[in-house]
């Protein structure tokens, strides 16, 4: 009995030594430990020997038991352990294929840059109105300050409805439609379409601005500067070096144009900035006295400035886009890249 | 406006470099747009003396020349009879390249070396004159470059004039702002003609019939003129700064203009019928042929400048063909006037006729320097031209303009500004300016503009002045004080940001179409001839046809915009716009200007992916996008009713999105027709609403429900019915039925054929029902889903499944 153990033995190291898989592992449990198992079985027989043998065979029989169910412990761990590792290998995937993405859609960057421009003066306390895009020429010319034959009519070509209507040529009649509806304290500005006769790679019949209009007692040139300084710099950077430069429109005076530093050349010069080192990008003034009488304001009472930039010029300079009319022709290669 | 620096510099010193010229002129408001070197290319052109000039040993027509610079000495084989010893001329020397392309090598001439040669006027491309070799004025310095010495090296700067300034649209303007910024006078020049003799009286006289229009008439004559070219220093500074050269006579003329600003204009006296000029306006219907040949017809408003017959020029506009300087003019009558700018501009705006002396005179010149711009003009006309001034001037100004004093406030300054100017800088400034000071008291000035300021009227033209000399930069940087505007941000502003959202996140792209259209959209779009939306603006003076009527729709904007794409192989698309469109009202001057909402999708819904199939796009597509878009905005009850009455949509595949009766829009496939008018292939969906009343129908803002404390209890509902019923009836009839508990009818199947029979259709919808105070049990929720069966069965005479 005692060789039929040290045989089991062998049988189950070999055994155990062929086995692979998890599987092959519990059947070897089976054959030898299981109820029918043949250890088991040599167990049972036991109660027919001797008392002396079966003290020491039950012993070593005992023995190889714990032997046998250490070894088969034993293996079976590092088999889990691979079988585990290779199943999770069975399950890898191809990380570099596309993800399932969720197709928006873009705002236009016209729209996107406006929305830029309306949140810095929002926070600057600046509320949001729109006016008529055809328009009276009393509000689009008269009213600010350009009588009909004013040499500055010829500065804005003008596309006709009639004789008393055009397309607005700016945003500024809005100023004059707030100014009538509302006393001052004034703070607001105006986006929306302009329309003037012109076409090519830097025009467009039809662009947009913003208007930009804060009349209240006690307002100066120094706060247009400081208005107007915070745009800039949150619009373009807090680095960003700029100028006000003396001017002319019709209805605000004293006026400036502001420019910042060309920041594709920083300042030396190139194309983009025509050699000059400066980009322009605002108009802006102290309104005329002579606005503020059409509206029934107190020119000696209050004071105020109106500003006003192009919507494309700016999208154009941000995202560096060379020709004004790819805004309106509304290719999808070029709506996909903003 | 062009300017040449040299020039400027007769007038004023600039003590700066180029940079900080601009720089200064810029920052007073003369922007500086470009500055361009020019006279470059005389390298090796230099100016020697002649010291001897002897016989050619082989060739009797050519000489022997030794020329010297203090330097050095050179000589040269010449052929030019016409030089003396001691002149100065020009010498090419080995090396140099002449701008007619020849380039000068050591050479020998029948076998005499020469080292160089001696140029023409010609052969420099300075002039005319090939007869000889160029003489050169004697205090030329010798052995210096030819462009320094003549002064052809030069820069010239394109200045942006704005329209209140005309008095910087010529060099003694620009000079004047230098000078006032460098607190400079101005070296006018000092014409030595005098005005006085009466000379000119016996032979001329002027008469003014329309004072309105000419407030002022100088004349000047100048006899025994020989018209020829100019010379070389005229002509080159005339040509840098953009003006032609003609004659003598003429270029003087326009040197006077780009210098003193004042248009002047050349009669030859010769061809004045009676000798005398009269100035009035033109009979109605007249017709005049000016310079440039083209017979013109006038109106009653035009002035003109008449001799005692027949008009002779366009007042400030354009001379004529009958009085214009010839080569053999001899007598010269010089007009320096003074017009109505308002009246100018009327007429060369009429005329269409843009010349420089219109574009001045529109603005409004100097009306007190006709006298010594004539006088300018007449001594240069007498140097050039070698004619002899007649003595006396006619001056007819029967009411002499006087600028209106304007009172200054130094503390008005500080109030516009925001800055601290004192009265005594206030003064330096404006008189630096050449304005006249005088003061009232502490505070107030009283100041007189000169002539040509025309634009100072006001007290705050003047604030603007200081500003600019004390320069905008010197003015601090202040946050303005005051509240922040009172209002909310607009519904509509809001409303606009959400509507965008949901439709991103349905993959739409946002486009910008123009405003404008054309005529020929309605039928593209097959609106039929009494569709309202035919009624359009038209534009007087469009661009083009196709640009000319401004847009009653959004529709086609986005067709032509989907023309564009799919051209360029963009096929899968979504689109949406959302803007204005302008619907003309009766009886009143604007049009109604309504914000619309449209979109459009076609294609398949996305690219080939691994991970799904392609899905062609369609009409339920679309309804989702506007079903979210209304319920983003809290828009309940709206109703999608089929129709087939929308003439750019296919008759069966068509909606009406209508709000409490009222119509917000349409949504459905555009019709087949269109496609084919775009020429575009496949299926589009569309959808256009007014997005004005979308805004009005707006709910609240949302409000918070509490979760329901029990669970709902579900039941399925499947019921075979027409085809021609709409699914959503049976909806809306559970609805009505107002059982109890019922919270939700959702629709999660629909299906067609066997076992349903032909004709026939099954749809499948499920009941939430929803107790707040308790689980409902399965029996009493059976017992109302029942009732809520037969009822179905009364009103359909449906089957259930």
């Amino acid at each position: 009995m005692l060789d039929e153990l040290e045989r089991l033995q062998k049988e189950v190291v070999i055994s155990i030594s062929q086995a692979s898989t998890e599987q092959d592992i519990s059947e070897i449990r089976v054959r030898f430990l299981g109820r029918k198992g043949s250890l088991t079985q040599l167990l049972k027989r036991l109660v027919t020997l001797p008392e002396g043998d079966r003290r020491e065979i039950g012993k070593r029989a005992n023995e190889v038991k714990e032997d046998l169910e250490k070894k088969i412990e034993g293996t079976l761990l590092p088999i889990r352990e691979r079988e585990r590792r290779e199943a999770l290998e069975r399950e890898k995937i191809d990380v570099t294929l596309p993800g399932r993405r969720i197709l928006v859609g873009r705002r236009h960057p016209l729209t996107q840059t406006l929305d830029e421009i309306i949140d810095i003066f929002s926070r600057l306390g600046f509320e949001v109105v729109e006016g008529p895009e055809v328009e009276l020429d009393y509000y689009n010319f008269e009213a600010l300050n350009i009588p009909k034959g004013h040499p500055a009519r010829e500065m804005q070509a003008t596309f006709f409805i009639s004789d008393e209507v055009v397309l607005r040529t700016h945003t500024s009649p809005v100023q004059v439609r707030t100014m009538e509806k509302k006393r001052p304290p004034v703070r607001v500005i105006c986006p929306g379409a302009v329309y003037r006769c012109d076409s090519d790679p830097t025009h467009s019949p039809m662009f947009h601005q913003v208007e930009g209009l804060l009349v209240d007692k006690g307002i100066t040139f120094a706060d247009l500067k400081g208005v107007l300084t915070v745009f800039v710099r949150q619009m373009f950077g807090k680095e960003t070096r700029l100028r006000f430069r003396p001017s002319f429109f019709p209805f605000t005076e004293p006026s400036a144009e502001i420019d910042i530093e060309c920041f594709i050349c920083g300042g030396k010069g190139c194309g983009v900035c025509s050699n000059t080192g400066w980009l322009e990008i605002l108009g802006s003034g102290m309104v005329d006295p002579a606005v503020y009488k059409f509206v029934n304001y107190d020119p000696e009472e209050v004071t105020g400035f109106a500003f006003g930039m192009g919507i494309e010029r700016i999208a154009m300079l941000k995202f560096g886009i060379n020709d004004i009319r790819l805004f309106f022709t509304n290719d999808l290669r070029f709506l996909k890249q903003f | 406006m062009k300017v040449s620096l040299n020039w400027l510099k007769d007038y004023v010193e600039i003590r700066m470099d180029l940079k900080e010229l601009i720089n200064l002129l810029t920052m007073a408001g003369l922007e500086v747009e470009e500055a361009a070197s020019v006279g470059e290319g005389f390298e090796k052109v230099v100016v020697v003396e002649i010291h001897s000039i002897r016989k050619h040993p082989n060739a009797d027509r050519l000489s022997l020349v030794e020329a010297k610079t203090p330097q050095e000495t050179f000589s040269i084989v010449c052929g030019a009879t016409n030089i003396k010893e001691g002149q100065k001329v020009p010498l090419a020397l080995v090396g140099a390249r002449l701008p007619n392309g020849i380039e000068i090598k050591r050479s020998k001439i029948r076998g005499v070396a020469s080292e160089g040669m001696l140029c023409s006027e010609i052969e420099l491309a300075l002039g005319q004159d090939a007869s000889g070799i160029m003489i050169l004025p004697p205090h030329v310095p010798l052995g210096i470059n030819l462009g320094e010495a003549l002064g052809l090296k030069d820069t010239i700067l394109d200045i942006s004039i704005t329209p209140n300034r005309p008095d910087c649209l010529y060099v003694i303007g620009v000079a004047r702002e230098i000078a006032a910024l460098t607190h400079q006078k101005v070296k006018y020049p000092l014409p030595s003609l005098a005005n006085h003799g009466e000379e000119i009286d016996q032979k001329t006289s002027v008469a003014i019939l329309d004072q309105d229009l000419c407030p002022r008439y100088v004349a000047r004559m100048i006899e025994e003129v020989k018209i020829s070219p100019s010379p070389h220093w005229v002509s080159d500074r005339l040509e840098k700064v953009g003006v032609r050269s003609i004659n003598n006579v003429v270029d003087v003329t326009n040197y006077v203009m780009m210098e003193y600003g004042q248009p002047l204009h050349a009669f030859d006296f010769e061809l004045l019928e009676e000798g005398r000029i009269v100035v009035r306006r033109a009979k109605e219907g007249e017709e005049f042929v000016t310079l440039d040949g083209v017979k013109r017809t006038l109106d009653g408003e035009m002035l003109m400048i008449c001799d005692g017959v027949k008009p002779v020029a366009i007042a400030g506009v354009m001379g004529g063909l009958n009085s214009e300087i010839k080569e053999d003019t001899k007598r010269v009558l010089l007009e320096s006037a003074y017009f109505n700018p308002a009246g100018n501009r009327r007429t060369s705006k009429k005329l269409g006729l843009e010349t420089e002396a219109a574009y001045r005179f529109g603005r409004g010149i100097d009306y007190g320097g006709c006298l010594s711009a004539a006088n300018r003009a007449a001594q240069l006309i007498q140097e050039l031209a070698g004619g002899r001034v007649v003595g006396g001037v006619v001056d007819v100004y029967p009411a002499p303009i006087k600028p209106n004093p304007i009172r200054l406030s130094v503390k008005k300054i500080h109030q516009v500004l925001g800055t601290e100017v004192f009265a005594k800088q206030v003064r330096g400034y404006l008189e630096d300016l050449e304005l006249e000071v005088q003061g009232e008291s502490e505070d107030t000035l009283v100041v007189t503009p000169p002539s040509f300021r025309g634009d100072l009227e006001r007290e705050i033209d003047l604030i603007e002045e200081v500003a600019r000399l004390d320069g905008y930069e010197k003015i601090p940087i202040t946050i303005p004080k005051g509240p922040p505007s009172s209002e909310e941000r607009s519904k509509e502003f809001l409303i606009e940001r959400k509507t965008v959202d949901t439709l991103i996140y349905h993959g739409y792209h946002e486009v910008i179409t123009y405003s404008f259209t054309s005529p020929a959209s309605w039928d593209m779009i097959g609106l039929p001839p009494d569709d309202p939306r035919r009624q359009h603006l038209r534009i007087l003076n469009p661009l083009t046809e196709d640009f000319s009527v401004m847009r009653t729709t959004l529709i086609p904007g986005l067709m032509e915009t989907v023309c564009h794409n799919v051209s360029r192989k963009n096929s899968n698309l979504k689109l949406f716009e959302l803007k204005k469109v302008f619907i003309p009202q009766e009886g009143e001057k604007l049009p109604k200007e309504v914000k619309f909402l449209a979109g459009l999708a076609m294609g398949f819904d996305r690219d080939p992916h691994w991970a799904f199939s392609p899905r062609p796009v369609d009409f339920y597509d679309i309804k989702g996008c506007v079903e979210d878009i209304l319920d983003g905005l809290q828009i309940k009850e709206v109703k999608f009713r089929q129709a087939d009455d929308i003439p750019y949509l296919h008759p069966g595949k068509a909606s009406k999105i209508v709000l409490n009766h009222e119509v917000l829009g349409v949504l459905g496939e555009v019709h087949p027709q269109v496609l084919g008018h775009y020429e575009v292939l496949g299926k589009v969906y569309l959808f256009e609403m007014d997005f004005s009343k979308m805004v009005k129908g707006a709910g609240e803002e949302r409000r918070f429900q509490y979760l329901p404390k029990f669970p709902a209890v579900y039941r399925d509902l499947s019921v075979v019915v027409d085809k021609s019923l709409e699914a959503e009836r049976v909806m809306e009839a559970v609805r009505t039925f107002r059982q109890p508990f019922v919270e939700e009818v959702t629709l999660f199947d629909i299906y067609q054929g066997p076992p349903i029979p032909e004709g026939k259709k099954g749809i499948s919808y499920r009941i939430r029902y929803q107790a707040n105070d308790r689980t409902l049990t399965d029996e009493e929720v059976n017992q109302y889903h029942e009732k809520i069966l037969s009822r179905l069965k009364e009103v359909f005479s449906l089957e259930l499944r």
